[in-house]
């Protein structure tokens, strides 16, 4: 048996999810930036030839007979900010102590996510490309997976911050903060990769 | 007051030395304690540094008579190469620092803990596993230019997930840094460590995940395409900049931290000048361009004027902006010998020659990228290697003496440290210094055999060898005095040590 004082009580961390959440998602950007760096890489290396009419140069980087859906894509494009805009919501109702809106919102932004990968699915499906059939359909697939696992990720993070919430965490404002930052980042980092990869192929 | 009941059945003195030894593996294995955690990277670390150096020494063995020494044969050549580096960068100098911030971090922000204990935890097995998983897939032939197709992916695995260990390991650290701080200990109040740490962590934070998505590539191709990265043979020429400069800059940032921290308690004083020491460690950070960008940057002294300065502002930003930063903390560092009152501790010397050394590779990096000096593709960039990593060892040495009895309780033997400390120094110079010689000789790089200069080429490579031999020597010599510490020595609170 051993006697002993109780333990001096736990320092309060400040913010401490939403300050990892926020380096994490710094980290994870650089890993998008560093994989757009190397797609322009490759696709300003990518052979040119000139046009039949000899007016223009074409960059034979997207192999002929490939279509991107852009309908899909500019859906994702739209659907990314609406997610965030939920898990702000989301975090705005925890600072009201708003509990129902709170869960309805991490709630949609799971619902959100899973759509997100839905529209994805979708555009590999209408592309129909095989992921050794080139260099394009490679670097394509390893870029968009690289996102599809981020998202992937956000929809983890939504999940465990619902049951959290309905669970009657109500002081739980750091980790849904955290949550709406890693939503914003998301964002962010599909636009760029929207941007290189389907709009300017 | 609280009443402890401890069970008898949780007491180790109450089982036999064989369920007390597995009780104990256990609880290291399960352990988010963050001294645990920090000392299994560093005791990790400290063991590939064993095995880079052996390598290191069959490298010099063989290299010393390229035309009748053979000691690895056909393809084993380049995955050993790999394995050399990659032991050295990410098996000896990343984990080194991120092991010694966890351990010591925490305690000087007044923190019960380092943030999020359990991610630091699965940072190190993570690591650890990625680094296991390299060593075998090279040992089966799967190493870069490896034959064994599915070892390939496997060493590509490997290499993410020791990246990732890392990741999460700084990540701890720098949440710590900046949420965990005692009340009233401002950022520009806390220990010059701390803010070693804090910058290290960040820049690692900011590299790695370039190189993660490199490999993601490199991987996605070589699983299922091999069209783009020129399949197995062409993986170090795409992961290569990861492991040499000027991604290592960043991995050094805490080794000059440690000097830092160190100079003002062997100088008895006060730095004079704390917050431009600050910003020398900040500068030093600039290396995640060169490291993002994947590039130093080559100054070619030809074309027009135009291109002349446009490649002379590169190559400074690029080179010289990290030798900046590194060069304001050194000389502060000095300054307060000047100021104060010092005396010789082990740890002052181990720091500051390890950061002397890690200028030395610095400059040998400004120099490698000097086009007219053409020592693109020589042993000479192997040279910086060895000086960067080899003296980040030694300041980690340093560091490790310094933080003893915070971490085990006791003090090293401080004239016996000494001793040690010039041994690790001549085995870095030698180690180094010859290759930078053969290099101007035109010694190719990442080839023991089959190459031939004029100059006595047995001489520089059986210094080179030699050199790691002391290496493996200060290594071993560091390890038994710790453990005789340990064992024999008298105990030191831990508030005399912080």
């Amino acid at each position: 048996m051993t006697i002993a004082l109780p333990a001096a009580p736990a320092q309060a961390p400040r913010r401490q999810i939403l300050v990892a959440t926020a380096m994490a998602s710094a980290s994870a950007f650089m890993l998008i930036i560093g994989m757009v760096g190397m797609w322009l890489k490759f696709r300003a290396g990518a052979p040119t030839r000139t046009s039949l009419d000899g007016l223009k140069i074409i960059k034979d980087w997207m192999p002929a007979g490939i279509t991107i859906p852009e309908v899909a894509a500019n859906v994702m494009l739209i659907t990314f900010p609406v997610g965030a805009l939920m898990a702000q919501w989301a975090a705005y109702s925890a600072k009201r102590d708003d509990a129902p809106h709170r869960s309805l919102g991490l709630a949609i932004c799971f619902v959100i996510g899973l759509a997100i990968v839905n529209a994805q699915v979708a555009v590999y499906s209408q592309m129909d490309i095989g992921l050794a059939d080139g260099q394009f359909q490679t670097m394509f697939y390893a870029i968009t997976g690289t996102m599809l696992l981020l998202v992937v990720g956000a929809m983890v993070f939504s999940l465990v911050a619902f049951f959290r919430s309905v669970g009657g965490r109500d002081n739980d404002t750091d980790v849904i903060n955290a949550h709406a930052f890693y939503w914003y980042f998301l964002t962010t980092a599909f636009s760029v990769v929207w941007f290189v990869v389907y709009v300017q192929k | 007051m609280t009443i402890i009941d401890t069970h008898v059945g949780a007491s180790t003195h109450a089982l036999g030395a064989g369920s007390a030894f597995v009780v104990s593996v256990g609880h290291w294995i399960t352990s988010s304690d963050h001294k645990k955690i920090g000392r299994l990277f560093i005791g990790t670390s400290l063991l590939s540094t064993v095995l880079a150096a052996v390598l290191g020494l069959l490298f010099g063995l063989e290299r010393m008579s390229p035309a009748h020494m053979q000691i690895f044969h056909g393809d084993a050549t380049p995955q050993m190469f790999a394995l050399y580096q990659f032991a050295l960068v990410l098996g000896v100098l990343a984990p080194l620092f991120v092991g010694i911030a966890i351990a010591v971090v925490p305690t000087q922000l007044g923190a019960r803990a380092v943030a999020f204990p359990r991610v630091a935890q699965f940072g190190f097995w993570a690591w650890l596993f990625g680094a296991l998983m390299v060593v075998i897939s090279i040992i089966g032939n799967g190493g870069p230019g490896g034959g064994a197709t599915d070892l390939v992916d496997l060493y590509l695995l490997g290499v993410a997930l020791a990246a990732v260990g890392l990741l999460a390991g700084s990540l701890c650290v720098a949440t710590s840094v900046l949420t965990a701080r005692a009340p009233g200990m401002t950022l520009d109040r806390i220990p010059v460590f701390s803010w070693s740490a804090l910058v290290g962590s960040i820049a690692t934070l900011l590299s790695l995940p370039v190189m993660i998505g490199t490999v993601i590539y490199v991987y996605v191709d070589h699983t299922y395409a091999k069209l783009i990265f020129g399949g197995n043979k062409g993986i170090d020429s795409f992961l290569g900049w990861s492991l040499s400069q000027p991604m290592t800059f960043v991995f050094v940032i805490m080794a000059l931290g440690v000097l830092a921290e160190v100079a003002p308690i062997t100088a008895r004083t006060e730095q004079p000048l704390r917050p431009i020491v600050l910003a020398g460690l900040a500068i030093i950070s600039t290396a995640v361009l060169g490291a993002v960008t994947q590039s130093a940057h080559i100054l070619d002294w030809a074309g027009t004027n135009s291109d002349k300065v446009k490649s002379t502002l590169l190559h400074s930003l690029f080179n010289g902006l990290p030798l900046l930063g590194m060069l304001i903390v050194v000389l502060l560092s000095l300054l307060c010998l000047k100021v104060g009152t010092p005396r010789i501790t082990a740890s002052f010397a181990l720091s500051l020659l390890g950061a002397l050394m890690i200028i030395v590779g610095v400059l040998g990096n400004g120099l490698y990228n000097l086009k007219p000096a053409s020592l693109d593709g020589t042993v000479f960039s192997e040279g910086t290697v060895l000086y960067l990593v080899y003296g980040g060892l030694l300041s980690a040495l340093g560091a490790l003496s310094h933080w003893a009895p915070l971490l085990w309780g006791r003090a090293i033997d401080n004239t016996k440290l000494l001793g040690l400390a010039l041994i690790g120094l001549l085995g870095t110079i030698l180690a180094s210094f010859p290759l930078y010689i053969a290099g101007f000789a035109d010694q190719p790089a990442n080839i023991v055999m089959g190459f031939d200069y004029g100059g006595p080429i047995a001489l520089w490579n059986i210094l080179t060898g030699l050199g790691h031999a002391l290496i493996v020597l200060t290594v071993v010599g560091f390890v038994a005095l710790l453990i005789d510490a340990v064992r024999n020595g008298a105990s030191v609170s831990q508030e005399a040590s912080a």
